[in-house]
């Protein structure tokens, strides 16, 4: 995936989702910082397109229906569930995955905070967590933690019990003082959501 | 995944053509965050996917009131002085937006708490209403606004308010050859409360166990405006237009909301699933409006006073 250059398309699977012959179409969109052009049936979802027709299997599948926030993918800057998505929406668009956070060799920020700080066990909910907190610090770049509790509240794990994970973005957020001083968007709300529900302290 | 045909018209003119073409063998997808998992289930199987994402001219908000995210809209808002909305636009710009935020806090209040950041960077309001699960947070605020939705088709333009838009579970007054093309938000009564209240006792990302929105305007000392809607309680957002009756004229103490808030008892049909038995959510209803009434209230006193 690094350096210039198109990116060799590989089909490797995608042996639980059977091709469906008909309908193909052609897309093109920048992937981590690639043009690729590829061939897809309409149907085709988009992690799927990920995972199987590029080969980039840093994005993972946990629930299947847009729930868990595994299969976050990046599309323009935004944060989505890939898992719900066509691979058609991502045509003229740019797509970032894990495997395109790290600009080179060294490691983000973000990726660095979680290694450092123990952000994560078992790495399923990992890739996901992270470019959440990618998409979280590009709209907020010095968020309180309350603000990374109710941005990150939609990205389950089953191992770490958040504590962790919330530490390593804002800890991150603290290295970053070199990017200019970006004026966080309104939007960030300052508390969770909903009403009856107990929060936890951190 | 099912089979389909997807087609990416590049204008409102071929949206509606196509959907005129294929009728209900056809359905349009915007943000496809609801679309995409009932397809899934196979609980719908269209034959042709008309994707949306290119009309542009639907993800502009209009508005008298001048305002930095204005954009170019195609036609003039159909509520002069009052707000409209293109149906693409996502929630994530509607949660954002300072002109929502400033000329209908109650939807920003409402489209923050809808699900998790993912699903509001791709879903849109019209989406939204199309989609018509009565657990959406957007319906009740947008009854509680007195919002109107515009339907287009080949032929015909229409305006549908809210509290008649949605007929039962999943289930619109839309045709299958019409498109949601605009959200209308009339011009706001003054001096005018607030709030969403949304119950979730269980996970945050969920839809809501009962939810309820309430606009309160006060004239004087007394209720000279109402609107309450609750979500999750019944097959389609319920207006509680006996509860609006009873409050309208009165002084709203807290003894006078509370008894309000009872009368939704009666009025609320809710289904037993997951998040509580019909009996406990028809209790948390009351309890919700209630809240919500007083929330409503406070911040209408607040206004009056300041």
């Amino acid at each position: 995936m690094r350096g210039s250059g198109t990116i060799q398309v590989n089909r490797c699977g995608p042996q639980s989702r059977p091709l469906v012959s008909g309908d193909m179409r052609t897309i093109s969109l920048t992937i981590n910082r690639n043009r690729v052009t590829s061939e897809i049936p309409d149907n085709r979802l988009l992690i799927d397109f990920i995972r199987y027709d590029l080969g980039l299997t840093g994005t993972k599948e946990g629930c299947g229906v847009g729930v868990c926030g595994a299969c976050t993918v990046l599309l323009d800057n935004q944060p989505i569930s890939s898992c719900i998505a066509l691979a058609v929406v991502s045509d003229g668009c740019e797509i970032t995955t894990i495997e395109g956070l790290a600009e080179g060799e060294p490691l983000h920020a973000l990726q660095q905070a979680f290694v450092d700080r123990g952000g994560f066990q078992c790495g399923i909910c990992t890739p996901g967590q992270i470019l959440a907190a990618k998409a979280l610090l590009d709209s907020n770049p010095h968020p309180t933690r309350e603000q990374i509790q109710a941005w990150m509240m939609g990205n389950l794990c089953r191992c770490t019990g958040y504590y962790k994970i919330i530490e390593s973005i804002y800890a991150a957020a603290r290295t970053t003082s070199g990017e200019s001083r970006k004026q966080a968007t309104p939007s960030d709300p300052p508390r969770g959501q909903g009403e009856g529900f107990r929060r936890g302290r951190i | 995944m099912i089979a389909f045909t997807y087609i990416e018209p590049a204008n409102i003119e071929e949206a509606l053509n196509t959907l005129a073409q294929y009728g209900d063998e056809a359905k349009p997808i915007a943000g496809g965050t609801g679309l995409i998992n009932l397809m899934k289930q196979q609980l719908v199987q269209p034959g042709y996917l008309i994707g949306l994402r290119r009309l542009s001219e639907l993800k502009a908000m209009s508005s008298s009131v001048p305002s930095p995210d204005q954009g170019k809209a195609r036609w003039e808002s159909s509520a002069p002085g009052g707000l409209g909305i293109g149906s693409l636009c996502t929630l994530r710009t509607l949660e954002t937006s300072p002109l929502i935020r400033q000329y209908a806090p109650l939807l920003a209040e409402a489209t923050r708490q809808v699900g998790t950041i993912r699903i509001r960077s791709m879903a849109t309001i019209g989406g939204a209403l199309a989609h018509a699960d009565p657990s959406e947070d957007l319906p009740p605020a947008m009854i509680a606004l007195d919002a109107r939705v515009q339907l287009r088709s080949r032929t015909r333009v229409r305006e549908i308010p809210a509290a008649e838009f949605f007929t039962g579970y999943y289930e619109t007054v839309i045709q299958p050859d019409e498109l949601v093309t605009e959200v209308a938000i009339p011009p706001q009564p003054p001096v005018t409360g607030v709030a969403y209240i949304k119950f979730l006792p269980q996970t945050q990302n969920d839809y809501a166990t009962v939810a309820a929105a309430a606009r309160l305007g006060l004239q004087a000392d007394r209720i000279s405006d109402v609107r309450v809607a609750l979500g999750a309680v019944g097959a389609t957002p319920l207006r509680a237009r006996k509860l609006e009756d009873h409050l309208y004229g009165q002084i709203p103490t807290s003894a006078a909301l509370r008894h309000a808030a009872e009368l939704v008892a009666d009025m609320v049909d809710p289904i037993a699933d997951f998040r509580g038995s019909a009996s406990y959510k028809r209790e948390m209803a009351v309890v919700i409006t209630r809240r919500a009434l007083t929330q409503a209230a406070a911040m209408a006193q607040c206004r009056r006073a300041g």
